[in-house]
């Protein structure tokens, strides 16, 4: 489905040239969920937004990307802007605050020219457990995980194959983000969606995801199925510090970690 | 003062008097703090940030505080007036915020910045503030405290500037420090490193500390005795080592909608809240 050969990405130009991702590549398969880990600054959400299309005007992408036997383009065609959707960290940030729900959601399906918009809004919040009375709220009134809620809702509208999010549940308070969590794994059932998830916790990406790729320094470490995640059977250093560190405090561990990179 | 508890809280509660009524934030809170490390969790909302404020006399203008008891050493903070405060106030207990970005000064070096800790609350002389100052940047384990001394804060990194809180917070030698969500900013190695350093200094200077945390399982890992907050209200009070065993149905619930490395892939748990939680404790003061 998803198909990233030797990516490279640059912020900048000449000296002042950062290389924030540096020869990645990795595949994902229909209907699977891939994650991308890493500390901050590792290059995951560059990947994400290089995929996305975001990083066109502020930094040079080279590499080869396909999705569903589509080669992408500079410019991104149509089809791929509604096939692939994003679901972003920050739940204050990434909604129009001075939008309605109802205005927030129906943009999507405009710019694609839907018909049936608000059927489509009302089916959408319905989707996501949120009833048709929040079309004409603002963010504001509206909690953190409702708002991440219309994220996600936002996203389905254009009825994607691909949905990338990133950090999705990091804003959230534990019992919502398992409300989130679920969310997003029935609706994968329910639409056979295909999901990339940057994060930076192993235990959300080994609960969401078949396969995962640990990021370091712009490069991919390791990739790997969750299951050689949970038996601990990874191979390099740097993915087992991580795993250590994951596990909550231990005294004596912590003497033990390595500088890595650099 | 017996020797084994630093700080009194009893029946602690924090209202703002809003243009919509009063909203109580903290209602009804009571524990000791020994030499020990004392985590307060809990979700956002829940009063545990409200409770570390309101012990340093922090609370935001419009807010009341009121308690059976708030005592630290024999003072009682909540009559104490500003000079018994201010002295208080990093002498005796400290406190190390989140984000080391926002509460670093941003115009003065690191350096300066430390001493004048130091020196508001010691009549030593300027060298030896200096002297002192680099020795605190050793023991948070910095390699370069020549050069930290001389940065300002957007020179260094996040884990870097967590250090130099707590080397801030350390220099004047209180007895408590109450460090709210100190790591929660920071890389989890990074976190867990900075971790290292806060608890080896506790434990060899005898300190309390309060940590606050929405992060169950790092509480757990890391401290002594836990108080689990929801709604201004303590909803169970256990040993660290016990938390697995807890048997408050919000405690419960909190570690069951846990994603876990070593779980399954099936639905995750759902917290139910229950009204009752909150009523179960009569009101009081």
């Amino acid at each position: 489905m998803i198909d990233i050969r030797d990516l490279d990405v640059v912020f900048g130009h000449g000296k002042q040239a950062f290389h924030a991702v540096r020869q990645v590549s990795l595949a994902v398969e229909a209907g699977q969920s891939f994650g991308l880990v890493g500390e901050s600054g590792s290059g995951k959400t560059t990947v994400l937004r290089a995929l996305a299309g975001l990083l066109d005007r502020v930094a040079t992408v080279s590499g080869v990307m396909t999705v569903a036997d589509e080669t992408l383009q500079e410019q991104r065609s149509k089809s791929f802007r509604r096939r692939v959707q994003m679901v972003f960290q920050d739940p204050y940030g990434s909604l129009h605050p001075r939008h309605t729900v109802d205005t927030i959601m129906s943009e999507p399906a405009r710019v694609h020219r839907l018909d049936r918009i608000e059927e489509r809004v009302v089916s959408a919040l319905e989707e996501v457990g949120l009833d048709a009375s929040f079309r004409f709220r603002y963010p504001h009134q509206i909690s953190g995980g409702q708002r991440q809620r219309v994220s996600v809702a936002r996203a389905l509208i254009t009825d994607p194959d691909i949905v990338l999010l990133d950090e999705p549940t990091s804003a959230l308070d534990v019992s919502v983000q398992a409300e989130v969590l679920n969310l997003l794994m029935r609706l994968k059932r329910e639409h056979g969606l295909t999901y990339v998830l940057v994060s930076h916790n192993l235990a959300v990406v080994a609960h969401m995801c078949e396969t995962l790729s640990v990021m370091q320094n712009g490069e991919i470490v390791e990739t790997m199925s969750v299951q050689q995640l949970r038996e601990h059977s990874s191979t390099m250093p740097y993915t087992q510090q991580l795993l250590t560190a994951s596990l909550g405090y231990d005294r004596a561990a912590i003497d033990a970690f390595e500088e890595f990179g650099q | 003062m017996s020797n084994s508890s630093l700080l009194r809280v009893e029946d602690l509660h924090v209202t703002y008097h809003t243009p919509t009524g009063p909203v109580q934030a903290v209602k009804g809170v009571s524990f000791d703090l020994g030499r020990e490390k004392l985590g307060i969790v809990g979700e956002s909302g829940s009063g545990k940030s409200q409770t570390g404020r309101a012990i340093l006399g922090l609370t935001a203008p419009g807010g009341e505080v009121r308690a059976k008891r708030l005592e630290f050493d024999g003072t009682d903070l909540l009559n104490a007036d500003t000079r018994t405060m201010r002295r208080i106030r990093g002498g005796g207990i400290s406190m190390i915020m989140q984000d080391p970005k926002y509460s670093l000064n941003p115009v003065m070096t690191v350096g300066k910045q430390i001493e004048e800790a130091f020196l508001v609350h010691s009549k030593d002389s300027k060298r030896e503030a200096r002297r002192r100052t680099l020795e605190m940047l050793r023991a948070v384990k910095i390699r370069e405290p020549e050069r930290v001394y001389k940065a300002y804060p957007h020179e260094v990194s996040g884990g870097m500037g967590q250090r130099i809180m707590i080397a801030m917070m350390m220099i004047p030698e209180p007895s408590i420090i109450i460090a709210d969500e100190p790591t929660s900013a920071l890389d989890v190695t990074v976190q867990l490193q900075v971790l290292a350093v806060l608890d080896d200094m506790i434990s060899e200077r005898g300190m309390g500390l309060i940590f606050i945390s929405h992060d169950l399982n790092l509480i757990a890992s890391f401290c002594d005795r836990i108080l689990i907050m929801y709604g201004g209200q303590v909803m169970e009070e256990c040993r660290a080592a016990d938390l697995a065993q807890a048997s408050h149905p919000y405690t419960r619930g909190l570690l069951d909608c846990l994603p876990r490395l070593d779980g399954t892939r099936e639905e995750l748990a759902v917290l139910r809240r229950d009204p009752a939680w909150l009523e179960a404790r009569g009101e009081s003061v």
